[in-house]
């Protein structure tokens, strides 16, 4: 009897709701897609699919050609920073410092509880002072992507961390006489891959899809390059967005199915590539 | 001496924190405090209790009310469906990821997206007016003023709602509907006397932590509406690019104080009440 008892809804109910609201969700990407078909002079065409091509050098299309290219450059930056500062000190920290973990924990929820919006009134100054030293080159927005970023990588990188034993993995390689290079790129790297390349593919996403700093610096990338397109161009504008959106979920999407099937995955047991010659 | 060597290895990114997290955070703290010659002052603090700062204010907690509630309800919902699955269903899945992409996509993308979906011009919308003879802009283009931000808010809304309530509504126990059914407690017994005062801890959690996302998300409003200031977020760009005239830095750190304020309180709020949600789950 208490075995027939479901608190889930009768399959006729969990249908309805996950149907409807999935074509709900999908309308909006639909409609973009309609939108790119249409054809300036009525009817469906392909024109502005075709009209891709030649973008770019176009005068009119600068804001938005530039802008790719310095988001392109912002990601491979902030990727940077990741990957040489941020991982290798988070690991450090883990095995060193234990006590210093909780105080980090607190450190980088610092940039999801106050509004980017709010921060920017705070970067404002600090990028004048950029400005004056380094330039005003869209370039330097990496350091403040990289706070932005920063609680997302954490959270990745820590949470791998605690699942491999990191501190006993180490000492026992240390013990075994290993430098500390050797413990990071083939002991701890090869445990971390899928943190590190969720926090790499995170760090992407979220670079190229920031708005907020960029506009309010007046800098020119992808996303301000958009908004500024589409005022003479609305085709290509929810066109190069509808494709950068696929883009972003396939990576996103990545992320989020590796979290769910490698968690409990086998250290791997040989060497791969990019660990090999170090 | 190789503890000194082990503290050098921190320094990099201490001092990237101390510089570009730290810093920009006490900057924008302290500029609502500055009178702008470089002295500190408390009078700009009054730009908080000024008849428009406090009623943009209202506008952002409207906004963020409506769309958490109506976020939540509808999150709660299909988190509800999904209990039904298995968690190696494709379905499952899917609105797992889906829901993570979605949660945070928001932007001039967002806004794009639903210029397309009901803008004056959208398929949606002519075919609204032609078949059923609604004209949903019958008394104006309400999609770029304050209530046209509803709809785009919820599609990252909900999403975030599944992944944060999802967690919670999946663990509670079979073991505790088979307890009750035992005692004679039907399905609706269950839910409330057991279920949903379990899960309103969660659901009050995830309901503070929606509200907060909408009340400083800055950039799909900036696409949809580019001029004003309807909501904290736009006052603070006006103040910032001085679409007022001159720009007024300690104007848009008093909001920016503000805001922190109110996050702040939030999260506060949020932490007690994951407290008592853990006292069931955890």
């Amino acid at each position: 009897m208490s075995r027939t008892i479901s608190t889930a809804p009768p399959m006729w109910a969990r249908r309805t709701i996950l149907l409807v609201i999935g074509v709900i969700f999908l309308l909006p990407l639909l409609a973009m897609a309609e939108f790119t078909l249409r054809s300036t002079t009525g009817g469906h065409s392909l024109e502005h699919w075709l009209s891709l091509a030649e973008l770019q050098g176009q005068r009119q299309y600068r804001a938005l050609t530039q802008g790719l290219g310095n988001s392109l450059v912002l990601s491979l930056l902030t990727l940077g920073m990741v990957q040489l500062l941020f991982a290798p000190t988070i690991v450090w920290i883990h095995l060193r410092f234990p006590r210093l973990e909780r105080m980090l924990d607190l450190l980088t929820v610092l940039p999801i509880a106050i509004p980017a919006i709010a921060m920017v009134v705070g970067f404002a100054p600090v990028y004048r002072y950029i400005g004056r030293t380094l330039g005003s080159g869209e370039w330097t927005l990496f350091l403040a992507y990289g706070v932005l970023v920063l609680p997302f990588a954490y959270r990745t990188i820590a949470t791998d961390l605690q699942g491999m034993d990191a501190r006993v993995l180490s000492e026992a390689a240390r013990t075994l006489g290993a430098s500390w290079a050797t413990v990071y790129f083939k002991v701890l790297v090869p445990g971390l891959r899928r943190g590190l390349v969720s926090a790499s593919l995170l760090t992407i996403a979220i670079v190229m899809g920031e708005f907020t700093v960029a506009s309010l610096l007046s800098r020119t990338t992808f996303q301000t390059g958009l908004l500024q397109i589409s005022q003479t161009d609305p085709f290509i504008a929810v066109l190069c967005s509808l494709l950068s959106l696929i883009i972003m979920f396939v990576l996103l999407a990545a992320v989020s199915f590796m979290g769910n099937t490698g968690a409990r995955r086998p250290l791997p047991t040989k060497p791969t590539k990019d660990t090999a010659h170090v | 001496m190789k503890t000194k060597l082990a503290w050098l290895g921190l320094l990099p990114f201490a001092a990237y924190l101390v510089l570009f997290l730290l810093l920009p955070t006490l900057l924008a703290i302290f500029s609502g405090f500055s009178d702008g010659k470089g002295a500190l002052t408390l009078s700009n603090l009054s730009i908080l209790i000024d008849p428009v700062v406090s009623s943009t204010f209202m506008a952002s907690a409207t906004i963020s009310a409506i769309t958490a509630l109506v976020g939540a309800v509808i999150g709660a919902l299909v988190c509800w469906a999904l209990t039904g699955l298995s968690p190696q269903s494709a379905v499952r899945r899917i609105v797992d990821a889906a829901a993570s992409v979605l949660a945070q996509f928001g932007g001039v993308m967002l806004a794009f997206a639903f210029i397309a979906t009901m803008g004056a011009q959208s398929l949606l919308r002519l075919w609204l007016d032609d078949t059923l003879g609604w004209d949903i802009y019958a008394d104006g283009v309400w999609l770029y003023q304050l209530p046209g931000l509803i709809l785009p808010y919820l599609y990252f809304q909900i999403p975030l709602m599944i992944i944060t309530f999802f967690p919670a509504i999946d663990r509670l126990r079979p073991q505790w509907v088979e307890a009750s059914a035992t005692l004679g407690a039907g399905l609706w017994d269950y839910w409330r006397h057991i279920g949903l005062p379990v899960l309103a801890p969660s659901f009050l959690g995830a309901l503070l932590l929606l509200f907060a996302n909408s009340f400083s998300s800055y950039a799909t409003a900036a696409a949809l509406i580019s001029q004003g200031a309807q909501i904290v977020p736009l006052q603070i760009r006006a103040a910032l690019i001085g679409e007022t005239g001159a720009s007024n830095v300690s104007y848009a750190g008093v909001l920016a104080l503000g805001m922190i304020l109110l996050m702040s309180l939030i999260m506060g709020l949020y932490s007690l009440v994951m407290k008592r949600a853990a006292r069931w789950q955890s």
